[in-house]
């Protein structure tokens, strides 16, 4: 039996950089930063102030108030992407469908603003109660569960979180649904908003958040740049996709996930290695045609240095013709959300043959010295691509994409 | 100045991480004390808390011996005057 092929269909964004595909896309392509002060926390006393902060999400354009006062931010993205990802799929889902169609969402924290809330509420504010609906709004499983309800779909629907990770995790997952017959589509993506005093504390404490901004393989990187968001992907069977008519924008091909079991917070080289090997294993994918590669590129030292020696590990002298750039120095780190947004990148520079820069670069690094697409995007043709997760936890995922030029 | 605040890093990684004073020199590196990146984060925390300081993340970059925390910690306290 041939094995069952996974398209995808649609993509749904919410981001610093654009709260739609269309939005996103051309910041990418254009290498417009969504970094800056952030504003809906107090910066006074935490040493970082810039971050990739959503400035014109309205809720109410999205959502009435009884769909708003039972979901968190962070859920509200998920549902927001997940609707632009159906609509662009041009997706009708019938009862018997919908039982074959799964919600997979990636979150690293959960409703961490509702969370954070409550506690102001008690511990600040001595008052006796917290918002009734603050647990449904708090719970990481919420996300999924408001995108299922949207839809009605009652097929599997679970959250993920590996950290950051957590997307790819979800993505690969709803991937592997399809291609084994037990789903014919799919909603797979993560969202998250670290916006809050006490987890900004919490990463000012672990001191990988850069003061400036997030220059990744740059020799003058100081870390990370925190942002918020959320995207979604609607993967399909490409029996469904042909027999709908639906336009293909990328078929995913492939997804390798290994554990480091060495460091909670140090990356391991062989495990992101395993992690890319076995992406392209999975995806028969030729090494010496991946022309693209979407980094995890944090910004961090570690990071970036690993990484580039782990790309050279897998691909050896290819990895002087293919192009890798960190798209999180226009986004942000998303956290949870983030390998979402990564793989809509990575679909969208496929499908387009344009390469998505490396924002705020400015030196090179003998460490990470692979073409990073500094500061410009640049028109290539991609035949695969990977995007790259290599989360806290030692957790890493990858996921790899094909051209579709229409068989 | 700088034997004060490596006498205190003697006290806190004895305390804290079990560590002996006596292995603990200015030329010890973290590795060798077998103490890690996040080993090091802490510790410098717990400087900034005893002698009021902020030590910059750019200064962490690179802290690999006991001696480079001491003298990021130094720099801080000289920058605060």
């Amino acid at each position: 039996m041939s094995v069952r092929r996974v398209v995808v269909t649609g993509t749904g964004v919410v981001s610093a950089i654009g709260l739609d595909t269309q939005a996103f896309w051309n910041s990418l392509k254009d290498c417009r930063p969504g970094i800056g002060p952030y504003a809906s926390v107090d910066s006074s006393d935490i040493r970082f102030k810039n971050g990739a902060e959503i400035k014109d999400y309205d809720p109410a354009s999205h959502f009435q108030n009884r769909e708003t006062d039972l979901m968190d931010r962070f859920a509200q993205f998920a549902v927001v992407s997940a609707r632009e990802a159906v609509r662009m799929a041009g997706l009708e889902l019938g009862e018997e469908q919908k039982t074959r169609t799964a919600v997979i969402c990636g979150t690293s924290i959960g409703g961490v603003v509702a969370q954070e809330t409550a506690y102001a509420d008690l511990y600040r504010d001595n008052r006796s109660r917290v918002h009734p609906m603050s647990i449904p709004r708090t719970m990481p499983n919420s996300a999924a569960s408001n995108v299922s309800m949207q839809f009605g779909i009652t097929g599997p629907v679970f959250t993920v979180s590996t950290a950051c990770a957590s997307s790819n995790h979800a993505i690969g997952n709803a991937f592997w649904l399809i291609r084994n017959g037990i789903c014919d589509q799919a909603l797979a993506g993560g969202s998250e908003t670290p916006f809050t005093y006490t987890f900004l504390k919490s990463w000012e404490a672990i001191r990988v958040v850069a003061g400036d901004t997030c220059r990744p393989f740059s020799k003058n990187r100081q870390g990370m740049i925190l942002g918020e968001g959320g995207a979604m992907l609607l993967l399909e069977s490409l029996e469904s996709a042909k027999r709908r008519g639906a336009v293909i924008l990328a078929e995913i091909v492939g997804f390798g996930m290994s554990s480091d079991a060495s460091h909670i917070t140090k990356p391991d080289r062989l495990g992101a290695e395993r992690a890319m090997l076995m992406a392209l294993q999975d995806g028969r994918v030729p090494a010496s045609e991946v022309d693209y590669i979407n980094a995890h590129g944090t910004g961090t030292h570690v990071n970036d240095s690993m990484e580039t020696a782990a790309i050279r590990g897998v691909f050896g002298p290819h990895a002087e013709s293919l192009s890798v750039s960190s798209t999180k120095s226009l986004h942000g780190h998303v956290l949870g959300g983030t390998s979402a947004i990564e793989a809509v990148a990575t679909v969208l520079a496929v499908r387009n043959g344009v390469l998505p820069p490396t924002a705020n670069y400015e030196e090179k690094d003998p460490e990470c010295d692979l073409d990073v697409v500094p500061n410009h995007s640049r028109e290539k043709g991609i035949r695969y691509a990977l995007s790259n997760s290599f989360a806290f936890g030692g957790l890493n995922a990858v996921l790899a994409f094909r051209r579709w030029d229409g068989d | 100045m700088e034997e004060r605040v490596f006498q205190k890093v003697r006290d806190i990684l004895s305390e804290k991480k079990g560590v002996s004073r006596d292995s603990i020199s200015l030329d010890s590196s973290f590795e060798e004390l077998e103490l890690d990146s996040l080993d090091a984060v802490e510790l410098i925390a717990d400087l900034e808390d005893a002698f009021g300081v902020n030590v910059p993340n750019t200064d962490l970059q690179q802290v690999r011996t006991i001696r480079d925390a001491v003298e990021g910690l130094g720099k801080a306290l000289g920058a605060k005057g």
